[in-house]
């Protein structure tokens, strides 16, 4: 039999109780990378190239900092989620305690989602019309308030979708992070549905992730729209 | 006062050198409306742009009342922008904030308190005429209504000048109109310097004092606008005042010309009609009208005829001479037109 719901109901404890382990890891790595990632992100784009480079625009250019954030960013991004979380062992084995568990595995998902927000964020502030940029140059306003008045403002709907992809992606990464033990949903589709071969489990959990991903891309797309003044 | 002394801009795009302002100098009076006009690429944004240093020059002086603006950098800079307002053909308004939030953003630049900021964004509401529009955003404006909150923007903190680039181009000629009208009031009213560019000529006609007109990043002439409509230097221009001014003549009209052609200026208090009739009156001369009109240009008739006289070569002769001793300025086009 496929799909055993007599099965689901017993198995029902365990599947809530991954659910929430998801949801923890998810939680605090998605904090993690708004609170580096955002500034992060920001910084990649005022010292980038452009209207931002000229020291006369009176807003920050530099291109040392711009290169060497680039490159860290890039390096992590280009290094798989599965190698990231074993190369992170030793830092999170000093900073938990552990290597193991929803906590421990928040390290690095954390640290793979820090660079992925920040080139978000980084996008969605290029999307910003450089003539309103320059409109508040022209009006004599401070970096400090073209940042928090125009930057922030004018990306933030951009920004809120970019929370729900990298929430998204933090739900796929955390399923990996199931196989060494890290917890969760991903963690119980391996170890019933992938290693007993229980189909019910493996339905269950894939419909679960299924309705997670639709309802935060529905969320996300709602308020973005929501948000949005144009 | 603003002077722009030999000021040049030399854009560097993938090791090529491009020129955007050639070696230009203007002048420009307190309280006076410039317009600067030329094709798409003549370099009116890059001069524009460099008297704010939104670009630096790469060479040359801007000078606001003696004050040397290319060697302000940093905190300085950002104050002597507070005292040069600027619109743009887009509006460039923050589109996620009130028409009110727009307004105050310029009003925070300038350290001013929040009481004092809430009347003053009435105050501006008032006078650019949307009181009621408040806590409308951007997106609920029409383009008219954008340029209006632009220009309160940009008034915020009693400029002495305003920097127009291309303020009406985006926008119907009713609307178009309206803009004209309220700049030429904060122009009257505030003692605001104004100055403007436009590749459209009835701008400059409807309320400019001055022009120049640039081509290649140079600028190719320059001085008041009635006496540039009166008498065009450099074809560039003519084909400029041509664009507002035109003297088409059927072809088949033409043809049928026997006689002499001439243009006949009339400016200001010299009544035209009066001249041409005494002159019919005085010679042996027959005279007939192909195109004539009457230009306003602030407030001063400029008067524009061509004619075709029939008569003898002398007689035609004396006729122009007397006309032009009358304070009339005549040229023989020679049925070449
Ligand atoms: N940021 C820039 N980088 C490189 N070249 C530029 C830049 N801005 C302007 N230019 C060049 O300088 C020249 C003058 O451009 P500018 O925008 O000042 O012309 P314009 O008279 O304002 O034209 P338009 O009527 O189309 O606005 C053009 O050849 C243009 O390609
Ligand atoms: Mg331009």
């Amino acid at each position: 039999m496929l799909f055993d719901p007599s099965h689901f109901t017993e198995m029902l404890p365990d599947i809530w109780k991954a659910f929430g382990q998801t949801l923890l890891m998810v939680g605090i790595s998605l904090a993690v990378a708004l609170v580096i990632g955002l500034p992060l992100g920001l910084l990649l784009f005022i010292t980038g190239k452009g209207l931002f480079s000229t020291s006369r625009s009176g807003l920050l250019g530099n291109r040392f900092v711009n290169v060497v954030v680039g490159f860290i960013v890039n390096l992590i991004r280009s290094i798989p989620y599965i190698i990231l979380l074993v190369a992170l062992f030793p830092v999170t084995k000093w900073l938990i305690g552990d290597t193991i568990g929803p906590i421990a595995a928040s390290v690095s998902l954390s640290v793979a989602s820090i660079p992925f927000f920040a080139r978000l964020v980084e996008t969605s502030l290029r999307e910003i019309d450089k003539g309103v940029i320059e409109a508040s140059i022209a009006v004599g306003a401070t970096r400090w308030m073209i940042i928090k008045d125009v930057l922030l403002p004018e990306a933030k709907s951009g920004v809120i979708q970019g929370i729900t992809m990298t929430i998204i992606s933090l739900v796929a990464y955390s399923a990996m992070a199931g196989i060494i033990g890290g917890g969760g949903i991903g963690d119980l589709a391996i170890r019933f549905g992938y290693y007993r071969y229980d189909n019910t489990i493996m339905i269950a959990t894939v419909v679960i992730l299924i309705i997670i991903v639709q309802a935060i891309q529905l969320a996300g797309d709602a308020i973005a729209k929501a948000v949005d003044k144009r | 006062m603003l002077e722009i002394q030999n000021v040049s801009k030399i854009y560097k795009v993938k090791k090529k050198s491009v020129t955007g302002v050639d070696h230009v100098s203007l002048t420009i009076d307190n309280g006076e409306i410039f317009g600067i006009v030329g094709y798409s690429g003549a370099g009116k944004s890059s001069l524009l742009r460099c008297i704010n240093l939104l670009e630096q020059p790469t060479d040359g002086q801007i000078l606001i009342d003696g004050q040397d603006l290319t060697k302000l950098k940093g905190e300085q800079l950002r104050q002597a922008r507070l005292k040069i307002g600027m619109i743009f053909q887009h509006f460039y308004l923050i589109s996620q904030k009130t028409v009110g939030e727009n307004i105050e953003f310029a009003l925070k630049a300038a350290n001013i308190s929040k009481e004092k900021r809430n009347e003053r964004v009435k105050e501006l509401l008032h006078m650019v005429g949307l009181s009621d529009k408040k806590d409308v955003f951007p997106a609920q404006l029409s383009g008219g209504q954008k340029q209006r909150v632009g220009i309160a923007r940009a008034l915020a903190n009693n400029p002495s000048i305003l920097l127009c680039d291309e303020a009406t181009s985006a926008l119907d000629p009713t609307t178009t109109t309206s803009i004209l009208r309220l700049l030429k009031k904060i122009n009257r009213e505030l003692g605001i310097t104004i100055i403007l560019i436009t590749h459209e000529m009835d701008v400059v006609k409807e309320i400019c004092d001055r022009m120049a007109i640039m081509q290649n990043g140079k600028v190719i002439e320059e001085g008041a606008v009635y006496d540039i409509f009166a008498n065009p230097e450099k074809p560039l221009t003519q084909e400029f005042i041509n664009s507002v001014v035109s003297f088409d003549i059927p072809p088949t009209i033409l043809q049928n010309v026997k006689g002499r052609i001439v243009k006949i200026l009339f400016k200001g208090d010299v009544a035209g009609e009066g001249v041409i009739s005494d002159m019919l009156q005085q010679f042996e001369v027959r005279g007939n009208f192909l195109h004539g009109t009457i230009e306003y240009i602030q407030e001063r008739p400029l008067g524009i005829f061509l004619m075709e006289l029939n008569g003898q070569v002398a007689d035609i002769n004396r006729s122009i001479s007397y006309m032009e001793s009358r304070g009339v300025t005549v040229e023989v086009l020679d049925n070449v037109i």
